[in-house]
């Protein structure tokens, strides 16, 4: 393959633009349907029906001063939201929008982003660590408490869909789900998929280490302006790359009738993370051993079960 | 100069992982200025320490020296979520003190008024407790209704939170058939609403979970620290001054004393949300029979209180509030007592904490409904 320094330039640029944007409209969607569920409007001042309140949010963040604590650990502190973001753009290389549309097509980008996704918890940690606040060093801990316990059954998950397709490339996982997708083969694995996502992202019912009610604001609490929105930005990139790695793995990529492919992509995400907004308006926060025992418990060993039955039937 | 009196920071057993935390007086989980300081091994609690003293404003003192009627609208200000049970709470002491008569249709009117603000204080309470267990959406649908109830009580009181609407003797005027009629219309809209709380909350699996088994409070021990209202009900004892020392005419209405055995969290919050339903059907008995008459009996317009000491309760939202004024004859009472349900209600907190997780413990305190100012006084 061939790649020219212009083409790595294009597709930084126009991963940085969807990164960007994605997060607006996120952000927009989120105090939207936040609002409706709550029987109110949501933002509705900036620009026609508060679509432009998130670039107003932004501008004010970025202009804010960051403050940065007597006692942090100062490298680490600044260092920790961008060790949150940068991993973004590398995780959405490999996602295929269309047969077409895919920044770079690797034979092992279900792998990459698998990998990259464990970074956004190095980050939280090094918030944790760097703040020196108790409360946010109890929400690094928390999250790096989480990780064996959703991460095993999310590749086990992963690894049944491989075995599946018997490929590790998203486009080629998309291909073989011309016809039938594999959330119809796979419904319980595609429950524990994404009740793993919504663990990684850090989304409520399972958001410990933020736990508002708890830890004031977990890792983010010392953090202001550009790096309390930076930790913002990641937390909806990684919704993204979650959502539209479950639109590969579970709901056939692009395919779709009469629209074109990337629309029925973009369709797929975006109802993805309106189900895990759906979750966070409507459920109370589980408790950390709680969540713990049930990803060790019920999660695991179903995904096993799920794992070796599909083996059988592939066997037969 | 004395030294600030400040609580030991030592901990209890010293190791690598333990450390004080400071649980606010500024934390978005202790609902005001309580600050708690934990003594905490990772995610555990070894100890829990309550400071208290905060929202401090010497209210008792405050009363020995104002006239009876200019305390009147300074009770409201401990408990504002439940003012107007403080309110009565002030008004029936002065008038059992002074022996005055209280009209029955003002009675009726001072019993409607006070259920109303008890089912928004619940209902802020389930919002607010929902919100300890990290559900936001919850607290914007209590306050919805809640929105209301305050739209009623404003009508005739003129303010929505900090209430000063009785007057010795009965009431400063009489009310008219549009607002009763307004909530009676309130009260069938809200029997609609009632069992979509219950569905979005009571029978979701996490709030099971969260709630159940965390935080028992066993009957021996609510008795034993004084605790009283929801609380002590949620234990398993039945006690409610409104039934077993009925004041303003309660015994008048057909009502039930919600109890639930289990002592936990769930518990406490199923009898409160009982008691909401309790407390329509007090008011609805209370419309349909209001008698026709006066609602203010003759009152001197200076009023001088004779020689002797009165202790009246009174059932508020959170429990039983004791208002006990000892007078020496004249305007003013020589010695005011409160003896305030929260407070009380706080005093187990540290004990139920111990060896319980930093989540768990936030529920608890959620459950116990605290209003800080009515603590500090």
């Amino acid at each position: 393959m061939n790649i020219s320094l212009l083409s790595v330039v294009g597709y930084l640029v126009g991963i940085a633009a969807l990164v960007g944007l994605n997060a607006v409209i996120l952000v927009w969607l989120e105090r939207k349907v936040a609002g409706h569920m709550q029987f109110r409007l949501g933002p509705m001042e900036v620009g026609p029906h508060g679509i432009l309140q998130t670039l107003a949010d932004g501008i004010k963040l970025v202009s804010k001063q960051l403050v940065i604590p007597d006692e942090a650990d100062k490298p680490l502190f600044l260092l920790a939201p961008i060790v949150s973001l940068v991993p973004i753009f590398a995780a959405m290389v490999p996602l295929p929008f269309s047969e077409t549309v895919q920044a770079w097509e690797l034979n092992i980008g279900l792998l990459l982003i698998i990998a990259l996704g464990l970074l956004n918890t190095l980050g939280i940690l090094l918030a944790g660590w760097g703040s020196n606040n108790k409360y946010a060093l109890l929400g690094g801990a928390r999250a790096v408490a989480q990780i064996l316990a959703y991460k095993i059954p999310l590749l086990i998950c992963v690894m049944t869909i491989i075995m599946m397709t018997g490929s590790y490339s998203l486009r080629d996982i998309a291909i073989a789900q011309k016809d039938t997708w594999n959330v119809l083969y796979q419904p319980i694995l595609f429950i524990v998929y994404i009740i793993t996502v919504t663990l990684e992202t850090n989304r409520s019912p399972f958001d410990f280490s933020e736990a508002e009610s708890e830890l004031v604001a977990g890792f983010h609490t010392e953090y202001s302006g550009m790096g309390f929105s930076l930790f913002f930005l990641a937390e909806y990139s990684y919704m993204f790359i979650a959502a539209g790695l479950a639109t590969v793995l579970f709901l056939g990529g692009w395919h779709g009738p009469w629209l074109p492919g990337v629309a029925w992509t973009l369709i797929k995400i975006y109802s993805i993370i309106f189900l895990m907004m759906w979750f966070r308006w409507t459920f109370p926060r589980v408790r950390i051993d709680q969540m713990l025992s049930f990803g060790w418990k019920i999660l695991l060993p179903l995904s096993l079960i799920n794992f070796i039955i599909t083996a059988g039937v592939l066997a037969l | 100069m004395n030294k600030p009196i400040q609580p030991t920071y030592t901990l209890d057993k010293v190791g690598e992982e333990n450390f004080a935390l400071n649980l606010g007086p500024q934390h978005p989980g202790t609902h005001g200025v309580l600050r708690v300081i934990l003594h905490m091994d990772g995610e555990y609690i070894l100890k829990a320490d309550p400071v208290l003293g905060y929202g401090h404003r010497m209210q008792e003192k405050i009363a020995e020296n104002m006239t009876y009627p200019q305390t009147l609208p300074y009770v409201s200000r401990m408990d504002y979520l439940g003012a107007l049970s403080y309110n009565l709470a002030w008004v029936l002491a002065v008038e059992k003190l002074c022996q005055f008569e209280v009209p029955e249709r003002a009675e009726a009117i001072r019993v409607i008024t006070t259920e109303l603000n008890r089912i928004s204080s619940h209902l802020l309470w389930w919002g607010a407790f929902l919100l300890d267990l990290g559900g936001f959406t919850p607290f914007l649908q209590a306050l919805t209704d809640r929105e209301r109830i305050l739209d009623i009580l404003e009508e005739i009181t003129g303010s929505r939170l900090t209430y000063c609407y009785f007057r010795f003797g009965g009431l400063p005027s009489d009310v008219d058939e549009e607002w009763l009629t307004k909530i009676l219309d309130f009260i069938k809209k809200f029997r609609t609403r009632l069992p979509r709380y219950h569905d979005l909350v009571t029978g979701n699996v996490i709030f099971q979970h969260r709630s159940k088994d965390v935080g028992v409070i066993l009957p021996f021990d609510a008795a034993g620290y004084g605790l009283s209202g929801p609380i002590l009900r949620g234990s398993g004892i039945g006690f409610d001054v409104r039934k077993h020392e009925p004041y303003s005419g309660y015994d008048r209405y057909d009502f039930e004393i919600p109890v639930d055995q289990n002592g936990d969290c769930l518990g406490r919050y199923n009898v409160r949300m009982a008691e909401i339903e309790q407390s329509l059907r007090i008011i609805e008995q209370a419309i349909g029979s209001i008698p026709e008459g006066p609602v203010r009996s003759k009152v001197p317009k200076l009023i001088k209180a004779p020689e002797g000491e009165v202790a009246v309760a009174v059932e508020t939202p959170r429990g039983q509030l004791v208002i006990y004024i000892v007078s020496e004859g004249g305007k003013k009472p020589y010695r005011v007592k409160y003896r305030v349900p929260s407070f009380a209600n706080l005093s187990i907190f540290a004990k139920m904490a111990k060896g319980q997780l930093l989540a768990d413990a936030l529920a608890i305190l959620g459950s116990l409904d605290m209003v800080i100012p009515e603590v500090d006084r």
